[in-house]
């Protein structure tokens, strides 16, 4: 049913922290080999080898500078779906093919019944649907739904493909609708926020923002000064007292 | 937004189709030969049904269209289609009371016309409603569909009449003159006000970033072009939207009413000028997606 | 977080219901990944003895699990359609690329038919260079027993600064030397890495070290990845990074913020160095007659040995030497270079490009971080003297380089600068500090010293040593008696003395000049020379179709080349020898070789033949073995001539370099012996049983000060990593240094020759220096006004990622990045496409803007530029259309100075390639200009037999999916 359900307690979801990730793309990549033969369809591509390869992927990373100058700042920026409480792509579908769960807020594509119309695309703020080229039907993350419960994975492994393969652990996974869970701790602490809160999607994944930098053009912080003073001779009156005390 | 000709087909043509039969429900054309009930009513369907068809050419998998019936309750893509259907049927319906019993009761050709302007909206809400193309998300917008619907399906009304060979009287001229005018009216202060106010998002909103200054997209995700820029990122430069704005305000405004004025009602003349308006409308859906801007592109470091 | 309430029916009953338990695989195979040189360890599931899914070993000691983007793009490297198919010969002309396919048979009579008589007349005629080599140890051996001086791998174009400076200062150097104490550490430093070889360990280690909060600072003219995250970002201007190191020591000293006490014990700053200018021992060090290094005892006042317990050497003072002229302790030395006033953070502030204040902060910091925030671990340990320590002291401060101070021709000199900075600091081999892995520290004399002076090298026989080694001063270089490089690459000679690594990027320009002489064979592995591992790329490609006029044939007459791909490399080959990829083969990651060990353990990995080639390919070190035992090479083949080794395989179970000590540490003897022990022939299977490693780990108390620690130096004994103990003291002051120098100042027999003497004075200081870098000398300021550099993408490897359906989705084109203020200059908007300059040529490419750029600096991402017809990419791909080489920049020369000399674009010490050198100008593409890079190159022929027609679209995974087994079903 396209219409959404009540919002459930279990809100899962993924905490991605900007302060850390370097961009390396780990996550993209890792979530394509691991959904390409599982959840539905392969994730397909086109061109493989020609003028313009494109395919189908779950997971994108971005690279934006922020600020001017001295002061500017890269900050590399991985999405995906952020499985958004209030989601107009399960609102728009006219099949039923997407759909919010019930148990824990994951939006899913039903590929069996998806006709591949695209309106979920459009209705998605952030980028977060791709139709597959080949299949003619919508991918998107699916949390990895066929890992955080799959009971052939060892239990330290039930956990999304791209949080796993992290190598700086900017990806975490977890309940956001327990505030006493581990990643609502996260958000909390380091300020975690919405993307495009205007568009009212509510989404549950949460980012976490870059760590402040220094000003460029900061006073210094002086010397922990020991010698007494900065000369030749009072360098070496330091080292020598400093022996002495040594022994 | 890629304009994707499947689509632009599907509303101007339907909306025409739907214009027409809720014209001919409220009897602006007289269809007590049956012979022309069946000629007129089967090619009004005829172009319901194309416009339909052809949405579907752009679907993955159009083998399971009839699966878009099932959501009615919250998309307006599902209704479109099962009010559209209902539609169809209720012509249908319409279509063989005439030929048992004569003109139907007018509430119950007033209720099909609602349901064929309730279609149009329907269909006009599948882009209003989105939050995320900003241009679209604008009261005018079901309005513009709702005119072009009536003022083609009023052309295309003095067409049929002048090829039955039925009389076409100067206040139905005039009215459809003034219906094609208020139509691209409505249209041109769509042009001005849709999207003018914007969705709010930006690049700051979108990544959180803003308060670290002016943010600015550096790489994107992939170098080559993805689904989502395909889809969604095409935009047509602003210098040829307006000479196309003008085009269509030539083409499918100037251009049918002028014949209207000016030149006898004869049927060639009018199917021309019907042909001319829907020109307009076509070059008007073809930049109604062209220059709109969907949210996603920011991300890709569209200023927005 | 496992979730626990598994397999729940849907709570909606019109909710799909999603299998979200299905089976993963049927098997899972444990290997090492080759995608890049890190060697993570992956689990590759297999479904239907195909590739369902690969992950990262979560138990492996590199990368604990997570895997990069490339190892997550294994899949399609595997499959790829530009894996060569069988051995091949070539049948058109030298570059076209076409090929007629041989049997192997066929393949190695060939070069048999080609090597014999070179080594039965003079063997330095073949020049054997692997590349990007992990089985060095197998490859340097087989050049060795071949006879041939002229081995190296990539080392010397690749970051030989970094290790030849590490190993002369500290006995180490960055990645796989050592690695920072990420658990402990307060201030993270990186200069100058994008990306570096311990890929995952290092995004792992600022992972840890941001999530505990921790400065992380980056240093690099570029903001991209690592420098992203940093939490300061010094922009520097490239070049420059020893001036602005030797302020921060300046800043350290004059405020007081050095560790004394550590440089006292651990370093040779209190050493007696011999002041007596004009004498031939000026500089060197004061010894007793033992050669024992003299320290001035504070107390008596007297010189003693070194290694003299409980005393306390001085830092301050002088004695008056018998022989004339006196001795200081070094650290005089030391403070006298460093305290100038030349160095103070305003006198280098403006070519360095960072403010005095910002370089203040940064040296308030390092003091702050290393001595405010001392950390202390109860752990008793006694040091080589056998003094007794009751704690371990940490001045947690780590710092981890690489190519951005080591790829400049004053690469050398700051790499030894930067060492001398962690030495001020105390952090080195301490907790919190930047800590060395197993079997390094290993100082320079416990290195060979290299094979190849001219009574070395004997027709039809054995090298008399390893080709390649550290030096130790003049004596050893390798010179015929009339000074002349005795190498082809000119290394160890006075070109670059200390060599360490070869001058790859040498070997052709010099052979085809005959420079220092002609060869015969030039048989290479694993290395693109043709294209992206070449400086001055197009001239390389003419130099390899060069014809000698009078005879007809190539200047360079026979080239073997072994390739898994059909890389641009493969057309200017002769003979082919398909190798086999990362999955299909067996491979020693050892310990004698290029080690994967932690600092906490020492390990070693293996790679095994997951899947069985699909083809008629080879491993290459087993074809190498093959052609050696062919060549009735000493220790290849049995006394009755016939192969000692199966294949490679047999080779890393039963070769011994010593008796008990063979490649693999792990398993030996009955398979329960560590390091030691006779060779197990279950030695592989209990490997890949084990998850394709072994590990041990280092006992408590020899954790930390391995090199002075005895409980690490017994450990080390014990493993085989060394005979006997061999515990050492850093050099700060490089007595080598100062051998060359006073070579070039007259003194010894063997002296450099007139033009390079002035050169050698300014370059091979004891001390470290800073000079400004060639390039920037050789050419005009107004002309060439910026810097340009190149990066390594996260997400791709050199030239073997494009053709990676999903890599090359991520960089199929490269873009050059400048500052906004440049753009602006040259009225550049983003997409524009502009002319790039150097002195040596143009390249035309597209624009992209950035402001996280040190202003003088434009940059772009390494090798994704492809020539056409290579890699099975189709003609009009972006790789070749949009995708561009810097390298048509850089030439292997700089720019010639009117005395008919071949002057190297290398660092003088070294050879290192000083590709980050390179000065260019830009300008505006005009209009009518074609959007496509220039040079463009004619087409490489698709005849060399690997996949014609590559599949358009890729559906990897298809018939595991459901909508599949509802359609075949349909079919049957
Ligand atoms: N402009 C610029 N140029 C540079 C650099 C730079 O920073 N800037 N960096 C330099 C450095 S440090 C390096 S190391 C070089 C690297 O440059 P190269 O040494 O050329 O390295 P690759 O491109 O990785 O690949 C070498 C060859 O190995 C082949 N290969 C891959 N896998 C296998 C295998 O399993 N077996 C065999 N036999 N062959 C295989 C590939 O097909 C390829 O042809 O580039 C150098 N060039
Ligand atoms: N993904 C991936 N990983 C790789 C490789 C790959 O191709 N892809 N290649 C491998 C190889 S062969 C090598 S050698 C290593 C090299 O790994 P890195 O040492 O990280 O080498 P580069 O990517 O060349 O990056 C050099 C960095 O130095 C900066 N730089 C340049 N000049 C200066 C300078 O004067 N001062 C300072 N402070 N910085 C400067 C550049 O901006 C750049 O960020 O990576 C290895 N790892
Ligand atoms: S794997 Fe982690 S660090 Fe790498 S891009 Fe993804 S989130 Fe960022
Ligand atoms: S991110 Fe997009 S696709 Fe995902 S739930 Fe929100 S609206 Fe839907
Ligand atoms: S593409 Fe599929 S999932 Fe998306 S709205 Fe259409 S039918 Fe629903
Ligand atoms: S949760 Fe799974 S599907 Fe979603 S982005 Fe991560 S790996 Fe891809
Ligand atoms: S860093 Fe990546 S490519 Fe390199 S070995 Fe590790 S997983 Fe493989
Ligand atoms: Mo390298």
């Amino acid at each position: 049913m396209t219409s959404l359900p009540e919002p459930s307690a279990i809100k899962l979801g993924l905490v991605i922290d900007l302060d850390i990730c370097v961009g390396c793309q780990a996550c993209v990549v890792n979530c394509k080999e691991w959904n390409t033969s599982g959840y539905g369809a392969p994730l397909s591509d086109e061109n493989a080898y020609g003028e313009n390869p494109s395919g189908a992927w779950l997971n994108r990373v971005h690279a934006y500078e922020a600020g001017t100058g001295a002061d500017a700042r890269t900050v590399h920026f991985p999405k995906s779906c952020l499985h958004c409480e209030d989601a107009p792509c399960v609102k728009v579908c006219p099949t039923g093919a997407s759909f919010k769960r019930a148990e824990d807020g994951i939006v899913l594509v039903n590929e069996e019944w998806c006709i591949g119309c695209g309106l979920c695309a459009w209705s998605c703020p952030y980028g977060a649907r791709e139709m597959d080229p080949s299949e003619g039907v919508m991918k998107k993350c699916t949390l990895c739904v066929d890992r955080i419960y799959n009971a052939n994975l060892p239990a330290e492994d039930q956990v999304p493909a791209c949080v796993r393969t992290c190598p700086t652990n900017a990806r975490h996974f977890g309940d956001l609708g327990d505030p006493g869970s581990d990643v609502s701790r996260l958000v909390a602490a380091r300020g975690g926020f919405d993307l495009m809160p205007e568009q009212n999607t509510k989404p549950v994944n949460k980012y976490l923002p870059p760590r402040p930098r220094r000003v460029a053009d900061d006073t210094p912080v002086s010397l922990l000064a020991m010698a007494e003073d900065a000369t030749p001779s009072g360098f070496w009156k330091w080292v020598d007292s400093t022996l002495e005390r040594l022994g | 937004m890629r304009p994707a000709w499947s689509i632009i087909f599907f509303t101007s043509i339907s909306g025409l189709g739907f214009g027409l039969a809720a014209w001919l429900v409220l009897g602006f054309v007289d269809l007590t030969n049956p012979e022309h009930l069946l000629v007129v009513g089967v090619a009004t369907m005829a172009l319901i049904i194309a416009g339909l068809l052809s949405s579907t050419f752009h679907l993955g998998h159009p083998e399971r269209a009839w699966r878009a019936l099932t959501q009615w309750r919250s998309s307006w893509l599902s209704r479109e289609g099962v009010l559209a259907v209902l539609a169809l049927i209720a012509m249908a319906v319409w279509g063989l009371y005439y030929i048992r019993h004569g003109t139907p009761p007018f509430w119950a050709s007033g209720l099909i016309a609602v349901l064929l302007a309730l279609t149009v909206y329907a269909t006009s809400m599948i882009y209003a409603s989105l939050h995320t193309v900003a241009r679209w998300h604008h009261p005018l917008t079901p309005v513009c569909y709702l005119m072009f619907a009536a003022s083609s399906g009023l052309m295309a009304v003095l067409s049929v009449l002048a090829v039955l060979g039925q009389k076409i009287g100067a206040p139905l001229l005039l009215a459809t003159i003034l219906m094609v005018a208020s139509a691209w009216g409505v249209k041109i202060i769509w042009w001005q006000l849709a999207g003018a106010v914007g969705s709010g998002s930006s690049l700051a909103t979108a990544t959180g970033l803003g308060d670290l200054g002016p943010v600015r997209s550096i790489m994107p995700p992939h170098t080559s072009e993805n689904y989502l820029q395909h889809e969604m990122g095409f935009v047509v430069a602003r210098k040829h939207a307006a000479q196309l704005r003008a085009i269509a305000l030539l083409v499918g405004g100037v251009l049918p009413m002028a014949a209207l004025f000016l030149l006898a009602a004869a049927p060639l003349v009018l199917t021309m000028a019907l042909a001319a308006h829907m020109a307009g409308i076509f070059i008007e859906r073809w930049l109604f997606f062209a220059e709109a801007k969907h949210s996603v592109t920011i991300y890709y470091g569209d200023a927005h | 977080m496992p979730l626990n309430n598994a397999l729940k029916k849907s709570v909606n009953s019109s909710e799909p219901v999603v299998d979200v338990s299905p089976e993963v695989s049927d098997e899972i195979r444990k290997t090492t990944c080759y995608m890049c040189a890190c060697r993570c360890g992956i689990n590759v599931h297999i479904r239907d003895n195909k590739i369902r899914y690969i992950e990262g070993n979560k138990d492996h000691p590199i990368n604990k699990g997570v895997l990069c983007a490339k190892g997550s793009a294994g899949i399609m490297q595997h499959y790829s359609p530009a894996r060569l198919k069988q051995p091949m010969r070539r049948v058109g002309p030298r570059g076209s690329g076409e090929f007629k396919a041989i049997t192997w048979e066929e393949a190695l009579q060939t070069a048999t038919d080609w090597l014999e008589p070179v080594r039965q007349t003079d063997p330095k005629k073949l020049a054997f260079f692997t590349g990007r080599d992990q089985s060095q140890a197998l490859t340097s051996w087989w050049a060795q027993q071949f006879g041939t001086p002229n081995f190296a791998a990539h080392g010397g174009f690749c970051s030989v600064n970094m290790a030849a400076g590490g190993i002369y200062t500290v006995g180490g150097a960055f990645w796989e030397f050592g690695a920072p104490d990420w658990d402990r550490t307060e201030m993270f430093v990186l200069f100058g890495v994008a990306e570096d070889h311990d890929s995952n360990p290092i995004k792992m280690g600022l992972g840890k070290v941001k999530g505990r909060g921790k400065r992380v600072v980056s240093v690099n003219p570029v903001q991209t990845g690592y420098a992203a995250i940093s939490d300061d970002w010094y922009g520097v201007t490239p070049g420059t990074d020893g001036l602005l190191i030797m302020s921060l020591i300046r800043e350290l000293m004059f405020s007081g913020n050095i560790d004394i006490d550590y440089l006292r014990r651990y370093t040779n700053a209190p050493w007696l160095v011999i002041r007596n200018p004009g004498a031939d021992d000026d500089g060197l060090f004061y010894r007793d007659a033992d050669g024992n290094p003299q320290v001035l005892d504070q107390k008596t006042g007297s010189a003693v040995p070194h290694q003299t317990r409980n005393i306390s050497a001085a830092m301050h003072g002088e004695i008056s030497l018998v022989n004339g002229g006196v001795a200081v302790p070094a650290f005089m030395l030391i403070s006298e270079t460093y305290m100038q006033e030349a160095l103070s953070p305003e006198a280098v502030s403006p070519k360095v490009g960072i403010s005095a204040a910002r370089i203040r902060q940064f040296a308030a910091d390092l003091a702050e971080a290393a001595f405010s925030r001392e950390i202390v671990i109860d752990q008793p340990w006694t040091d080589w003297k056998g003094e007794k320590h009751e704690k371990m002291i940490g001045r947690p401060v780590a710092m981890h380089a690489m190519r951005g101070i080591s790829a400049h021709s004053n690469g050398f000199q700051t790499c030894r600068a930067l060492h001398l900075l962690q030495l001020m600091l105390g952090s080195v081999e301490v907790p919190g500090g930047w800590r060395f892995k197993p079997p390094y520290p290993k100082p320079p004399e416990a290195h060979p010293k290299p094979a190849g002076k001219p009574n070395q090298i004997q027709a039809g026989r054995p090298l008399a040593g390893s080709p390649l080694g550290y030096v130790l001063g003049p004596d050893d270089l390798l010179l015929d008696p009339a000074g002349n490089p005795q190498r082809i690459d000119k290394a160890y000679s006075w070109d670059a003395p200390m060599a360490a690594h070869g001058l790859m990027h040498m070997v052709i320009s010099n052979a085809v000049a005959g420079d220092p002489y002609h060869i015969d064979v030039m048989f290479m592995y694993m290395a693109n020379m043709a294209w992206n591992s070449s400086m001055n790329t197009r001239g390389v490609m003419e130099m390899l179709t060069e014809k000698d006029a009078s005879t007809g044939e190539y200047k360079i007459p026979k080239i073997i080349y072994s390739d898994a791909y059909s890389s641009e490399m493969v057309a200017y080959a002769d003979l082919i020898f398909p190798d086999t990829t990362y999955l299909e083969r067996h491979d020693a990651i050892s310990m004698l070789d290029r080690p994967i060990c932690e600092a906490d353990a020492v390990a070693d990995a293996i790679r095994w033949p997951v899947f069985e080639p699909d083809r008629d390919v080879r491993g290459f070190q087993s074809v190498l073995l093959d052609l050696g035992a062919r060549l009735k090479l000493p220790g290849m083949v049995n006394d009755d001539g016939t192969p000692k080794y199966k294949d490679y395989a047999d080779y890393i179970v039963n070769h011994e370099r010593k008796p008990g000590i063979g490649p693999l540490a792990g398993f030996r003897g009955n398979g329960d012996r560590s390091g030691r022990g006779k060779p197990n022939p279950g030695q592989i299977d209990q490997y890949i049983d084990n998850g394709a490693f072994w590990h041990k780990d280092i006992p408590e108390e020899g954790r930390f000060y391995k090199m002075a620690n005895m409980a690490y130096q017994n450990f080390a004994v014990e493993i085989g990593i060394c005979d006997t103990p061999q515990p050492y003291t850093f050099q700060i002051y490089s007595e080598v240094l100062q051998k060359f120098q006073l070579a070039a100042r007259g003194y010894g027999d063997v002296q450099p020759p007139k033009h390079l003497r002035e050169q050698i004075k300014k370059c091979f200081t004891p001390l470290p220096t800073w000079y400004a870098p060639f390039e920037e000398v050789a050419v005009c300021e107004d002309k060439f006004p910026l810097y340009a550099l190149t990066q390594r993408p996260m997400a791709m490897y050199h030239s073997w990622g494009s053709q990676n359906p999903w890599l090359r989705q991520i960089h199929g084109h490269n873009p050059m990045f400048i500052a906004p203020s440049l753009a602006k200059k040259h009225k550049i908007v983003e997409g524009d496409w502009i002319w790039v300059t150097s002195h040596h040529g143009r390249i035309r490419v597209p624009v992209a803007i950035m402001e996280g750029l040190n202003e003088k600096t434009i940059w772009t991402w390494n090798a994704i530029g492809k020539r056409k017809g290579a890699w099975q990419l189709e003609d009009d791909a972006p790789e070749v259309k949009k995708g561009f080489l810097l390298n048509h920049l850089i030439k292997e020369l700089l720019p010639p100075k009117g005395d008919g000399q071949r002057w190297l674009n290398s660092d003088p010490v070294t050879g290192q390639a000083a590709w980050f050198d390179l000065k260019v100008q830009i300008t505006k593409a005009e209009p009518h200009e074609p959007k496509v890079s220039y040079p463009q190159f004619p087409a490489l022929s698709r005849s060399n037999g690997v996949n014609p027609k590559p599949q358009k679209t890729l559906r990897y995974g298809i018939e595991w999916t459901k909508q599949f087994k509802k359609i075949s079903k349909a079919n049957k």
